[in-house]
């Protein structure tokens, strides 16, 4: 897949990128950023791909440089490898953009090889994703053909297809192929003229990528290369068929979740989203669905976690088949409990699973402190099992945010101070102390062109309520007319 | 003859001795107007160190605004629930887990849901799982049923004078009446929060400021 990082990356945007802008991928090389992918723009203006970024500059001016997702292209094409093997039993990525199926004996099922390639390619162009594809006996000799052959390549004989191809379709490494080029090898059809005694005198020692002897081999089928397909992921699911329909889940659940636990203890995992479907009668299915902060098999636990969720499914006329299934499974090795048998991290992730299933993922969070002296931007929620430190109480900031900050009415206004008398709520209020101002000025590489800075002044009133405003400009600051006043805060 | 020299609750001078706010009991506090933060301060200069469960109904977040973390200073998680039975029963789920080192519930006005029954269970729970429980009530009758083992009814002060800056307000000073207690007869403190060292001291209550300091000035 020549093109697999730009279309990944264009994949990923909102708006579609123009086809006739330049635009090029970088990853981090040995000496400063270096073309990773390029589109067919960048590729027409004469970019070329594992070319440093400052060269390519200066070749194209108008070229735009956008960082490559490496890591994110990995895991698509590990995810690509197991959707691949709809066309044959074993399947794996292949380097960076790659990809290798063992079709053996399975092109009739497409109808001939030549109708499997096709539709590969179109399969592939509907995800958008370009392929360059060839079919050959051997894995050197498909790597060779699919990305030096012309497009749709169905290999018949090794010899003659292979030998008009360039020594770069051996998979030797930088220098070798260097080496080749100035011993004037330029195809395998050369190399492969040569007394195989002289290469492998020169090449004796040399490692699989630097030795070509050992690669032509491979690619001729005289020495094995086999492939090595990762398993797919395990499925966890329990399941119960029922005699009769009935309309109450309740009673099958513990024996179904203490079944999933077994085959999850089994493999040493635990579960981290959970999905109950019942099957009715009348033909449809209705889910539920659970998601369990830290990985967890414990079946008192998960069979907690459905309190008050059933409620929720209807049942129509009855159901005859419950299915519980691990929809997202993580590593969990066995783990010694504590001395007490209980360990605090997770009694805390028992408890947000507990608040979660019960209330949503959005009523609950941590608050955590952000860099910033806006006050609605100083604090973000974040997930709350999460460790961060908590800052230490500042003095000069309310315990409780008004949001939004409420308007009040100044009755009696002093230059360059607080109002001495303002109204909330039609309930009036008499500024007895103050503190401030505190000036906050606008985040202008955040907020819009035109947003007032902020005077905070800490207030007592003579009884005692602590609180916070703030005039939010200036009288003659040109964004807008007369300043407004809004309280913002309550102190203690 | 009792080993105790003196009755339960009855310290030297015929002065209470000064409650315990970190016992693991449900403990009500009242606030008594709105836009008064000292509810907010006395719970929150109560608390233990550690998680605390923060859970606020609709209403009290609109009303009261919710806690703003520069100022709190503690590790909160928090829960923005609707209903106050959703408040009730998070709290007693927060109260069954050992992680936590205080639960806080905030609820607004006197709901149906808040009966004799569900303050009863929230104590239990409290006494078993040895955590306190706060819950603040905003705008509420103080005259209604409650389990609650402590019943406070808070309100903001004048502050201390700040030394830095006599026209500034300087640390908060509430005055913290103990309306219903267990074991102890009601009684009522001047609670000063030393905002530097983050310390509570909890002062009986000396009697009518206002007219002390116009008995004070009627004699000069």
């Amino acid at each position: 897949m020549p093109g697999l990082a730009i279309e990944n990356w264009q994949r990923k945007q909102t708006v579609a990128w123009p086809d006739d802008v330049p635009l090029a991928l970088a990853a981090p090389g040995p000496h400063g950023p270096v073309i990773h992918g390029l589109n067919r723009a960048a590729a027409l203006a004469g970019a070329r791909s594992g070319a440093r970024v400052t060269d390519m500059r200066a070749v194209c001016p108008t070229l735009r440089i956008e960082d490559a997702d490496l890591p994110g292209d990995a895991a698509c094409l590990a995810r690509l490898a197991f959707w691949c093997r709809r066309w044959g039993p074993w399947s794996a990525p292949d380097r960076a953009d790659g990809l290798l199926i063992d079709t053996t004996g399975a092109d009739h099922l497409f109808g001939g090889e030549d109708a499997m390639l096709a539709d590969m390619q179109g399969r592939l162009a509907r995800a958008g994703l370009t392929a360059a594809l060839a079919i050959a006996p051997t894995r050197g000799a498909a790597w060779a053909l699919a990305r030096f052959g012309a497009g749709r390549v169905i290999c018949h004989d090794l010899q003659s297809d292979l030998a008009p191809l360039p020594v770069a379709g051996l998979r030797l490494d930088g220098p070798t192929l260097l080496l080749m080029r100035r011993l004037g090898l330029k195809t395998i059809g050369d190399l492969a003229a040569i007394p195989r005694l002289s290469l492998m005198r020169r090449f004796a020692r040399a490692d699989l990528p630097e030795n070509p002897l050992l690669r032509l081999d491979q690619m001729l089928g005289h020495l094995a290369e086999p492939l090595d397909a990762p398993d797919p992921a395990p499925r966890f699911m329990a399941q119960t068929r029922l005699a009769e329909p009935v309309m109450d889940p309740t009673d099958w659940l513990p024996q179904l979740i203490a079944d999933l636990c077994t085959q999850l203890a089994a493999k040493a995992q635990g579960c981290r989203r959970l999905r109950l479907s019942i099957f009715r009668v009348d033909g449809e299915r209705r889910d539920t669905h659970l998601r369990i902060a830290s990985p967890s098999r414990e079946a008192a636990h998960l069979l907690r976690l459905f309190q008050g969720k059933l409620d929720g499914l209807d049942p129509g006329f009855g159901f005859d088949l419950l299915q519980l299934t691990a929809e997202a499974v993580e590593a969990l090795p066995d783990a010694q409990p504590d001395l007490d048998a209980r360990s605090e991290g997770l009694e805390l992730a028992r408890l947000i699973d507990r608040l979660t299933a019960r209330f949503g993922a959005a009523a609950i969070h941590r608050p955590e402190a952000v860099e910033s002296h806006i006050p609605e931007r100083s604090e973000t929620p974040a997930p709350p099992l999460g460790q961060t430190p908590v800052p230490d109480a500042r003095p000069d900031r309310p315990l409780r945010l008004l949001t939004p900050p409420e308007e009040i009415r100044v009755l009696y206004a002093i230059p360059e101070g607080p109002p001495a008398q303002f109204s909330w709520r039609r309930q009036t209020l008499r500024v007895a102390r103050y503190a401030g101002p505190e000036r906050i000025a606008p985040e202008w590489w955040r907020d819009r062109p035109g947003t007032r800075l902020r005077d905070y002044f800490r207030v007592e009133d003579p009884s005692g309520l602590r609180l916070w405003i703030y005039r939010e400009g200036l009288v003659h600051d040109g964004r807008g007319g007369t300043p407004r006043w809004f309280l913002h805060g309550i102190f203690a | 003859m009792t080993a105790n020299p003196f009755p339960q609750g009855v310290a030297p001078f015929g002065r209470t001795p000064a409650p315990s706010l970190t016992a693991p009991i449900l403990s009500e506090a009242f606030g008594l107007r709105p836009l008064d933060g000292a509810v907010i301060g006395f719970v929150r200069a109560a608390l233990p160190l550690g998680q605390v469960l923060w859970a606020q109904d609709r209403l009290s977040r609109i009303e009261h605004g919710a806690p703003f973390l520069p100022g709190m200073g503690r590790a909160l998680i928090r829960l923005d629930l609707t209903r106050p039975a959703d408040v009730l029963s998070a709290l007693e789920d927060g109260l069954q887990s050992h992680a936590l080192a205080a639960v806080v519930g905030e609820i607004h006005g006197a709901p149906n849901a808040l009966n004799f029954t569900a303050s009863r269970r929230l104590a239990l729970r409290a006494e078993r799982g040895g955590l306190p429980c706060w819950l603040i009530r905003h705008a509420a009758p103080a005259a209604d049923a409650s389990a609650a083992r402590m019943r406070w009814r808070i309100g903001a002060l004048p502050s201390a004078i700040d030394p830095d800056d006599p026209q500034a307000p300087g640390d908060p000073r509430w005055r913290a009446e103990l309306f219903r207690a267990r074991g102890t007869p009601p009684s009522i403190w001047e609670g000063r929060h030393d905002r530097a060292a983050d310390r509570l001291d909890l002062v009986a209550w000396t009697g009518d400021r206002e007219l002390a300091a116009q008995a004070d000035r009627g004699v000069a």
